[in-house]
């Protein structure tokens, strides 16, 4: 048992401040049992959002000492707790209340890229082919729990307010977890270099750094797809190509 | 006036988004009636999203013995024969489609070599049967229903709760609830409702499940008049974390046993060996080295017994520790690491296959699964009972209000395997949202009471008034709720006796004197506090009809185990037990003898047991 101080950000769209609270921590205590215990005890009003409570739902996402973080998942020997732990909400979306933020721009955002469309199925019974290894790297993408914290830490986001020009990083894996599936005959690369504002990101991999699920966002799922941007619209030879191709 | 607050208009309205209500709406959607969706959480992030193994079907990509005969026949084996048979017949039916369906909207399992869905051993599964995508499953599903869905104009209202349902006459008119965000009550007048609100592990202290899991489907449907039936069994998942503290419950995947994992005892024993039930057999290894070939995909090797049923399993490891064999923080060891002494590279291949099991050790008990054992105990995991349906159209005795998933009952019988969940979830969604919106094009729209909204919303109201009026005094909704699952925990847990049961009836009565009387502070806007008091009434009403339904089932038989009587009676072995709402108030049970099963089927059982 030790004694902890959790400065928690308490307020609403209006106003708000750090508040301090201080309570009793036991071994093995992660930061979300730290707020929930405030919660039962201390501030029964006090809002936070959680479901799984094992980093595999994505909700309780909150900035732990600055830090983009998931509360569930920051055992209280993983930060200093000999000074007080400040709990934030996330900067990147508008305040609801105490933790709890507006996120719903990203649920438009998904709305807006194009949905997958397969290929016919390869096999009489309706059904696909596909090999380990060709869908290795979509698994990668798919493990995304959606927490919001690369949206939370990217600059373009966070400290540019962008959100009309530019999906953010969440959803360029999302765009990549489609274009790069073994059945999918979409075209979603127009729209990259357009209304989805895929030159924002300067690779600063912030992103990667602050994702739960490690996935290698800026590497694997952005550079690749600014990749085919570029193919596709500035690469001189693939451009007199498509003009001069034979047609039909 | 209730025509104050905000109201909906749907011809169908699905309670929750996890896989079953997501299921449902897009095939009512897709049916072509409007639909509105209700979730308390964030969509995406319902329960579903945990499940971790697979979803069973008997697709026989591995194995080409499997059929639906062999999964059905599996299916009432676990459930020790009291499910629903016609639910069991048309889960193994139309499963495989169910997953196919998946893929062609975006789901991504893991392969064979030949390139087509692999798939795994689980408990009580006679062949390879989970479709997987390592041990993330749930989350593969809940997104490509996410992702699919949000194209098929569904209207989905996210952080909203609902209270209760609403009534015109015996048919079901809609729900009354509110926003999380502003508190602000909502109406939503709908000629079919279907209720998908998964399970009810929040009432007890230990469980796998989140703050959602509060019952709300059950209780809203036994509120509105619907039966309950089955609600004597619940399963402990035999292998929840223990340690830290903090994260007791959290759910270790069976897919740690199906790849290998082995159950010790604090004397390095498999303790498993030791207590085989007859009906299985002649289907399990007395040999570890044949274990051990089962789930290296041998087939001619019989399963290891740590994959019989989750039932026996979790008993078998109750015993360990009440003998005194038990680890450390009163669990037992499951090990994984050991499988490099079998075969190279075992670390990475643990990784590779167990990859949120690897990182959720890692991360919360700084414990490295390719080195060390786990410690695991029972956790309270999944409802088998629920909502009693018809099994073909998932329609409770309300006319217009059906239930699929978790809180729906019958499928799982006394006991559930694991992968039959996600399956559930796909097969009876479809079918409740294909009758819900057959249900709605062919009945005439509903009037909605005024005087039952406005009592709905006075009642909602009461605690912030004891909290205003009481200055202090009164019980806080978190005490309440600790106490409550205090005592399921210990009275109404994984091993039962009459008199600790009656107890437990006596104290739930005085619990809902204090739950009408709980205080809460501060405003209406997102307020957790006040979103507890009013999850307390649902939790007491499933509270109740447990310990009621547990105390008449006088017999031990899958998720239900009497200390006082522990052996299977043949008299309770013919029936269920029903309970509803009497014209008083007062919950009523009744026995309900089990409809014969139709030759054919009895065949197939005979044919799979040999």
């Amino acid at each position: 048992m030790s004694t902890v101080t959790f400065k928690i950000w308490r307020g609403d769209k209006e106003s708000g401040k750090l508040v301090d609270y201080t309570t009793e921590a036991s071994e093995g205590m992660v930061v979300l049992d730290v707020v929930h215990k405030i919660q039962a005890t201390q501030a029964n009003d006090m809002a936070c959002r959680w479901n799984c409570k094992a980093g595999k739902c994505g909700s309780c996402s909150a900035e732990i000492n600055g830090k983009p973080s998931l509360m569930c998942m920051t055992r209280l020997d993983m930060i200093p707790i000999d000074k007080p732990v400040t709990i934030q909400p996330m900067r990147a979306f508008p305040s609801i209340r105490d933790l709890v933020t507006d996120v719903s721009w990203n649920f438009r955002v998904k709305k807006k890229i194009k949905q997958f469309k397969p290929r016919p199925p390869d096999a009489p019974d309706g059904t696909w082919r596909m090999q380990q290894e060709d869908v290795d790297r979509v698994q990668e993408f798919r493990k995304c729990i959606e927490c919001f914290l690369c949206q939370d830490v990217c600059h373009v986001l966070r400290d540019h307010h962008k959100h009309e020009e530019f999906i953010g990083p969440r959803y360029l894996v999302y765009t990549a977890a489609l274009e790069m599936h073994p059945l999918d005959t979409e075209d979603r690369i127009p729209e990259l270099k357009e209304a989805h504002g895929i030159g924002y990101c300067n690779i600063t991999k912030c992103c990667t750094k602050v994702c739960p699920e490690h996935i290698t966002i800026t590497d694997n799922a952005i550079i690749p797809l600014k990749e085919r941007v570029v193919d596709d619209f500035y690469d001189p030879l693939g451009w007199l190509w498509k003009i001069l191709r034979p047609k039909g | 006036m209730a025509t104050s607050y905000e109201t909906f208009e749907y011809d169908v309205l699905v309670i929750g988004a996890g896989g079953a209500g997501l299921r449902a709406a897009i095939e009512a959607s897709a049916a072509g009636v409007s639909v509105g969706l209700v979730c308390k959480s964030l969509l995406g992030k319902a329960h579903t999203v945990m499940a971790e193994g697979g979803m069973a079907a008997a697709m026989g990509n591995v194995d080409d013995r499997d059929s639906w005969k062999v999964h059905f026949a599996d299916t009432m084996r676990g459930g020790q024969y009291v499910n629903n048979w016609r639910m069991a017949e048309l889960h193994a039916k139309e499963a495989p489609s169910r997953v196919h369906e998946l893929e062609a909207w975006g789901a991504v399992f893991d392969r064979t070599k030949e390139g087509k869905i692999s798939q795994r051993n689980f408990g009580g599964h006679r062949y390879p049967r989970l479709a997987h995508v390592g041990d993330r499953t749930g989350l593969e599903m809940i997104r490509t229903l996410q992702d699919h869905g949000i194209h098929q104009g569904i209207t989905v209202h996210m952080e909203w709760t609902i209270v209760t349902l609403l009534k015109d006459g015996d048919r079901i008119a809609g729900a009354f609830g509110y926003d999380r965000e502003r508190g602000r009550f909502k109406i939503f007048k709908a000629k079919a409702v279907v209720i998908a609100s998964g399970g009810l592990g929040r009432a007890f202290k230990i469980t796998s499940n989140s703050w959602e899991g509060t019952g709300d489907g059950h209780s809203l449907a036994y509120h509105a008049g619907a039966e309950l039936v089955d609600m004597e069994f619940i399963q402990f998942h035999p292998t929840g974390m223990i340690w830290p503290p903090s994260v007791q419950g959290i759910l270790v995947t069976e897919s740690v046993r199906g790849e290998g994992g082995v159950l010790r005892n604090k004397d390095g024993k498999r303790f498993m060996y030791d207590d085989i039930p007859d009906n299985y057999k002649s289907q399990t290894s007395t040999d570890p080295e044949e274990g051990w070939r089962y789930t290296q995909n041998d087939k001619n090797a019989r399963r290891p017994p740590e994959l019989l049923t989750r039932d026996h399993v979790a008993r078998c490891i109750n015993r360990e520790v009440k003998a005194g064999r038990g680890s450390p923080h009163g669990g037992v060891f499951l090990d994984i690491s050991w499988i490099k002494e079998k075969i190279p590279n075992a670390p990475e291949h643990i990784k590779k296959k167990l990859p949120s099991m690897y990182h959720q050790f890692m991360q919360l008990a700084n414990l490295d699964i390719t080195k060390e054992p786990m410690e695991v105990g029972p956790t309270t995991h999944y409802a088998m009972g629920g909502v009693r349906v018809n099994g073909d159209t998932q329609m409770s005795s309300v006319p217009g209000l059906f239930a699929a998933g978790e809180c729906a009952a019958g499928l799982h019988g006394a006991n559930r395997l694991g992968g039959n969940s996600l399956s559930d979830l796909l097969v009876f969604g479809k079918r409740a949202g294909e009758f819900a919106a057959k249900y709605a094009k062919e009945n005439p729209n509903v009037q909605l009471n005024d005087a039952q909204i406005e009592e709905a919303a006075k009642h909602a109201l009461e605690p912030f008034e004891h909290g205003a009026a009481e200055g202090g005094s009164a019980d806080g909704p978190y005490q309440v709720q600790h106490e409550l699952q205090n005592m399921m925990q210990d009275l109404v847990g994984i091993v039962r006796r009459e008199d600790e049961m009656q107890k437990a009836l006596e104290n739930l009565q005085k619990m809902k004197e204090r739950a009408s009387k709980v205080a809460v502070y501060g405003h209406r806007e997102y307020n957790p506090g006040w979103h507890t008091a009013l999850d307390l009434k649902h939790l007491l009403t499933i509270s109740e009809a447990t310990t009621l339904a547990a105390l008449e089932r006088k017999e031990s038989r899958g998720g239900h185990f009497r200390e006082d009587f522990p052996d299977k009676s043949t008299e309770d072995a013919k029936m269920n037990i029903v309970l509803k709402k009497g014209p008083d108030g007062k919950m009523q049970l009744r026995r309900e003898p089990i409809p014969p099963m139709p030759e054919e089927l009895k065949q197939v059982i005979e044919e799979m047991s040999k």
